[in-house]
């Protein structure tokens, strides 16, 4: 895939991500969910709209990653984990060393960058 | 079945040539009675350039019938096995040839690894790091705090099912392990090592399937008949789950199953289940029915899953000592199932009277799940 050519929808998030100003999507009847949508996942509606993402979210699990994927090879060992903001949860590296890490614990979210090809990524830090 | 282990230089074609030719010989069936072709591969795309494999695999072995290649992650083999029910009792075949093949090793060990992470959610998991080896630790540590439980239980599953591999030819480990060996291993994601998680393998896997008429018409001796099918789908990224620790599509897949051949999850003698991880096995168990939410930790730890206890599990090895071609998983489960039956597996005095096995093939995080309910007559 060409570099020059955007994922519409995520990068959109990305980039608002970047900017301090993460949302989700939320359709007419609550349910949350994550770009690019037509429809809601949970119930088909199309009346959807974007809604400002919680500024902290609860940590609710984590490995450390030691065997990577290609696009991680130079960053490893790191630590990955999901956590919730409000209704919705998302995938990211947590920038602390693992010794420090809880479930449980309260994160901020915001973008980093891998070491190996420059992508960028969602990145946790303990709030 | 072939051999399952590291044979790099081995072509997906030249395994599943093997694997289904074995079952033709092995059901005593002239390949011109055969009406179709199913095959499960996952990454052959990536691993050697190849899709396509249904018309591939068919040539390979001089069939000239419809062949579809079935692709759903790890579980793309019980799939292959589905489709070929579906065929059968549609009416639109009486024998049908399913397999499943996958070639990993040629990738190397980050290859690999890269090659299996596209199961996963490509924008929401795999671009922020996540590999399968990391999702399940990521199951694992919530499991653990919200049920309890510890590397060394999840331990006790990689021994068992060592065990259970040591005399089959066919596994890939042919050694047994102690727990202390398990909880040294390297960290691929803590908290699951090396001997938490199944090995990169190479091989492949068919069976013959044929309609119940034409196994009375032909006098056939078909032991094992599949009496139940059922399949679940759950959201792709594990983010997205209710629960980190419940397989929904692992329940809906059993719930089908069982209802499809009219027993209850009681009824079960013994399983192959789906143990890509340690923890797999756990939430195998818990998602079929035979363990509450937060129960099935304990199992092969308290000796109610090894070959000598109440509900044998993976008696094969399963995928953490046999061995995990990811394509021919699903398949595999079932030829070593119906050898545990007939008598002719090392491993068959553990369940002389069995009368109802089971098999758990899943996709991802579980996003994917085929359940097959297999019987013989007492």
């Amino acid at each position: 895939m060409s570099e020059e050519v955007r994922d519409d929808g995520y990068d959109d998030f990305m980039d608002a991500l970047e900017e301090g100003d993460p949302y989700y999507i939320e359709c007419a009847n609550g349910h949350a969910s994550l770009p690019p949508r037509r429809l809601c996942p949970e119930c088909a509606s199309d009346d959807l709209e974007e809604a400002a993402l919680p500024e902290t979210g609860e940590l609710l699990t984590y490995n450390v990653t030691h065997v990577p994927t290609p696009a991680f090879a130079d960053d490893v060992p790191f630590v990955l984990g999901i956590a919730e903001f409000g209704d919705v949860r998302l995938t990211g590296q947590i920038r602390a060393e693992s010794e420090d890490v809880e479930v449980g614990e309260s994160v901020s979210i915001g973008t980093d960058v891998s070491e190996t090809n420059g992508e960028r990524y969602i990145a946790f830090d303990l709030a | 079945m072939t051999k399952f282990g590291e044979m790099p230089d081995r072509t997906g074609r030249d395994l599943f040539a093997d694997a289904g030719e074995s079952a033709i010989k092995d059901a005593g069936i002239d390949r011109e009675e055969i009406d179709a072709l199913y095959v499960g591969n996952f990454m052959g795309e990536l691993s050697e350039r190849q899709g396509h494999m249904g018309p591939l695999m068919a040539k390979m072995l001089g069939l000239d019938v419809p062949a579809t290649r079935v692709e759903s992650a790890c579980a793309s083999g019980g799939m292959a096995v589905r489709q070929g029910i579906h065929a059968i009792r549609a009416g639109s075949a009486d024998v049908v040839l399913v397999g499943g093949v996958e070639r990993m090793h040629n990738m190397g060990t980050t290859g690999a690894t890269g090659g299996l992470s596209v199961a996963a959610d490509d924008l929401w998991e795999i671009k922020h790091g996540i590999t399968f080896p990391g999702a399940y630790a990521l199951m694992a540590q919530r499991y653990f705090a919200t049920h309890g439980g510890d590397r060394e239980d999840l331990a006790e599953v990689a021994v068992k099912n060592h065990a259970n591999a040591a005399n089959n030819p066919l596994a890939q480990y042919q050694s047994e392990i102690t727990v202390e060996k398990v909880l040294d291993a390297f960290p691929v994601a803590d908290p699951l090592g090396l001997f938490d998680a199944s090995p990169i393998t190479d091989g492949a896997a068919a069976a013959l399937l044929v309609s119940e008429d034409y196994a009375a018409e032909h006098d056939l001796d078909a032991a094992v008949s599949i009496a139940g099918t059922g399949q679940g789908t759950d959201d792709l990224a594990l983010q997205h789950r209710d629960s980190l620790t419940w397989t929904p599509a692992t329940a809906d897949a059993a719930e089908e199953a069982y209802t499809d051949a009219g027993i209850d999850a009681e009824d079960v003698d013994f399983l192959e289940v789906h143990d890509c991880f340690t923890i797999a096995e756990v939430l195998a168990l818990e998602g079929l029915g035979l363990y509450d939410p937060g129960e099935a930790i304990t199992a092969a730890r308290e000796g109610e899953t090894t070959a000598d206890g109440e509900l044998p599990v993976n008696l094969s090895g399963g995928l953490k000592a046999k061995g995990h071609p990811v394509g021919a998983t699903g398949v595999a489960q079932i030829t070593e199932m119906t050898k545990l039956f007939r008598g002719d597996h090392v491993n068959s005095d553990a369940v002389e009277n069995a009368e109802v096995g089971l098999t758990h093939n899943a996709g991802g995080t579980v996003a994917s799940a085929v359940v097959h309910v297999l019987e013989v007559e007492a």
